[in-house]
């Protein structure tokens, strides 16, 4: 079943200096039960994404168009076309997010008890008491020994990882179908993350939710996901399977991502392949392709329309498609 | 064998902590690094990986002496400056550098790069041969910048841009010894290999060694030699670069091993994942015994009474009573 479908998303924040094109023209679907990964550099508009789907982003310095339809508990609705106080009945309750910072994302005045409590009553016209009970089981779920002394205890007292465990409890109270999880190891260091990592899955078994995985880091995609966006400049270059992604990747700058990455399983040779220069101004975008002044390939395409023709996501395989010239129409 | 070119001993430094009040006095002391030795050779990297709060920060710059060591000895090329003033170590600046992690914030917003890469010449006093506006051009030409971009203000550069501008203000002073400290954990993938490649490069022309402190243990692998891994303000296991990859002899060191995901759908979801519990203890109170006993699947009683000392195993240096 398709939880989520987004038809043409852009988000563009106008600037003294012209529209910054965060999000240019982009479509993707979710299925319920699934985790899908949006996978980029810095600035290739996978935050972005998901603030405009969940409406976190100002509508007053955003322009935002397109249509997200979502199923939600009380049947389909477009995500990008409701009203902001009609959105807040589904925010937190079908979709939550967890965020990359988990110091600066819980509010330090309040105990972590109050915090998940009021999560749940404002879905729940239910006791306190009861929201204070399902505080304590979440807690107790993401694995914060003693839930039912520490739900008094404030953010500070936390370390890193538990306040990311937390923000993940209060992510997950209301029973969401789908969780939307920003970079959500980042700030953790490598044996924190493998734990986070692993809490995660097993949550989204018992609680049957779909993640939306927005992570940079390829290591981390590779464990976790069923299927993978890749982004570059505001637009998805390639989308395919987890595994036929890494084994044939049909993108040259997916290639070049998986080339540059250090990895501890093969033996070092002692230079990194590095994809030259750096990613264009989401300003004023390149005419062709906006990898195109990256690519080390582009010369393999005729008459240099990389440079001035906008290549197209097209099919390569079952369910897996790159936005290329090179091997256009050719299935694998 | 050539003398090291840093010799590190028993090194140790201690924060105090204050307690409030009129009649503040010491309460205690975080132990960010308690007791770490290891040497470095002419045109050597040494890796000093660990994870947040383990100290390898600190190392770092109580070498460079930006810290007064509490105790322990650090011989620069043969010298003992464990105990020199700022001014005596003034002249040794010019051989010993530092890059720093935050492209953003070591870089001042108000002073064009060409200034901020001259400033060294300005401080030493020194009048590099052919004037300072084409030394600096020349650096920042051989880490890949634009030397016309000589009076842009930092701004203007994306981040492994300004990470080049660190590392031209580093090398201004040709100096011998360079304290990395974790600089490619703030950039992009492919940009970060960029600057991984460069910083090999310039060690091989330049005759550089390296102190490179990171987190990220496949980073370390690809420019050091040899690896020590840090955990609360102690050395777990030192040894070449191949050895430790291959062969980790701590648990610690397995466990951050293991919990590095690797880039690849098939192998990463068969392999066997070591998964700690638990967070890194407050260095104020660190745990008696091996400090990594909290967190350790092979502890026993020993390790909770008894500090383990650093034993030789094949070319490892390894502080566990029960390596394997």
């Amino acid at each position: 079943m398709t939880l989520l479908e987004v038809k043409n998303l852009s988000v563009g924040f106008p600037t003294p200096d012209g529209v910054v094109h965060a999000v240019n023209d982009i479509s993707f679907s979710i299925d319920a039960g699934e985790t899908l990964a949006i996978v980029g550099e810095s600035g290739s508009g996978k935050t972005v994404t998901n603030l405009a789907l969940m409406g976190l982003l100002n509508s007053n310095t955003a322009q935002i168009s397109g249509t997200a339809r979502f199923q939600s508990h009380t049947g389909e609705i477009d995500l990008l076309g409701i009203d902001p106080n009609e959105l807040q009945k589904y925010r937190g309750q079908d979709i939550s997010m967890i965020f990359q910072d988990p110091m600066s994302s819980l509010h330090p005045y309040f105990s972590i008890g109050d915090q998940i409590i009021e999560a749940h009553q404002v879905h729940n016209k239910v006791d306190p008491e009861v929201s204070k009970e399902r505080a304590i089981e979440l807690l107790g779920l993401v694995g914060i020994p003693d839930p039912a002394s520490r739900i008094t205890s404030f953010p500070h007292q936390f370390s890193g990882g538990m306040r990311q465990r937390v923000m993940i409890a209060m992510a997950l109270v209301n029973n969401p179908s789908l969780l939307i999880a920003d970079e959500p190891t980042t700030a953790l260091d490598v044996t924190v993350q493998a734990q986070i990592l692993s809490l995660l899955k097993d949550l989204q078994r018992e609680f049957k939710m779909a993640i939306i995985l927005i992570t940079h880091d390829l290591g981390v995609v590779a464990g976790a996901a069923d299927r993978v966006n890749v982004m570059y400049a505001g637009r998805i270059v390639e989308s395919a399977n987890v595994f036929d992604l890494y084994a044939k990747p049909a993108m040259p700058y997916t290639q070049g991502l998986l080339d540059s990455v250090p990895r501890l399983d093969r033996p070092h040779t002692n230079r990194l392949s590095a994809i030259p220069g750096q990613p264009p101004s989401m300003i004023s975008l390149p005419d062709g392709c906006s990898f195109a002044p990256r690519c080390s390939r582009i010369s393999e395409v005729a008459g240099s329309k990389c440079l001035t023709a906008l290549p197209e996501l097209t099919l390569r395989g079952d369910h897996h498609s790159a936005r290329c010239f090179i091997g256009e129409g050719v299935r694998a | 064998m050539a003398t090291p070119i840093l010799e590190v001993t028993n090194l140790a430094k201690f924060f105090p902590i204050q307690s409030q009040g009129i009649f503040s006095r010491v309460k205690g002391d975080n132990k960010a690094v308690n007791g770490i030795s290891f040497t470095l050779n002419a045109g050597e990297t040494l890796g000093l990986v660990g994870e947040s709060g383990c100290g390898k920060s600190t190392a770092g710059r109580t070498i460079l002496k930006l810290y007064e060591p509490t105790s322990g000895t650090i011989k620069f090329e043969g010298e003992d400056i464990t105990s020199y003033s700022a001014s005596k170590m003034k002249p040794l600046r010019t051989k010993m550098q530092m890059i720093f992690q935050d492209p953003y914030s070591s870089l001042n917003p108000r002073h064009t790069i060409g200034s901020i890469i001259a400033a060294s010449y300005e401080i030493q006093k020194i009048t590099p041969e052919n004037g300072v506006k084409r030394a600096v051009q020349d650096l920042m030409e051989r880490v890949g910048l634009n030397p016309e971009h000589y009076n842009r203000y930092p701004h203007e550069f994306s981040g492994g841009q300004r990470q080049r501008i660190g590392i031209a203000r580093a090398l201004a002073l040709k100096p011998k010894f360079i304290v990395c400290d974790e600089p490619v954990s703030a950039l992009d993938v492919s940009i970060q290999a960029q600057v991984i490649n460069l910083l090999d490069d310039l060690r091989d022309d330049f005759g550089l060694s390296y102190l490179f402190i990171a987190h990220d243990l496949s980073v370390v692998q690809h420019i050091s030699q040899r690896v020590a891994v840090m955990y609360l303000g102690k050395i777990m296991e030192l040894a070449p670069t191949e050895e430790l990859y291959k062969n980790p002899h701590h648990p610690y060191t397995k466990a951050l091993l293991s919990a590095i995901p690797i880039p690849d759908p098939i192998l990463e979801r068969k392999r066997e994942q070591i998964i700690l519990s638990g967070d890194i203890p407050n260095p104020v109170n660190p745990p008696t015994g091996c400090v990594f006993n909290t967190r350790c699947w092979k502890a026993q009683e020993k390790c909770r009474t008894t500090e383990p000392v650093i034993m030789q195993i094949g070319a490892s240096q390894v502080a566990c009573h029960f390596p394997d």
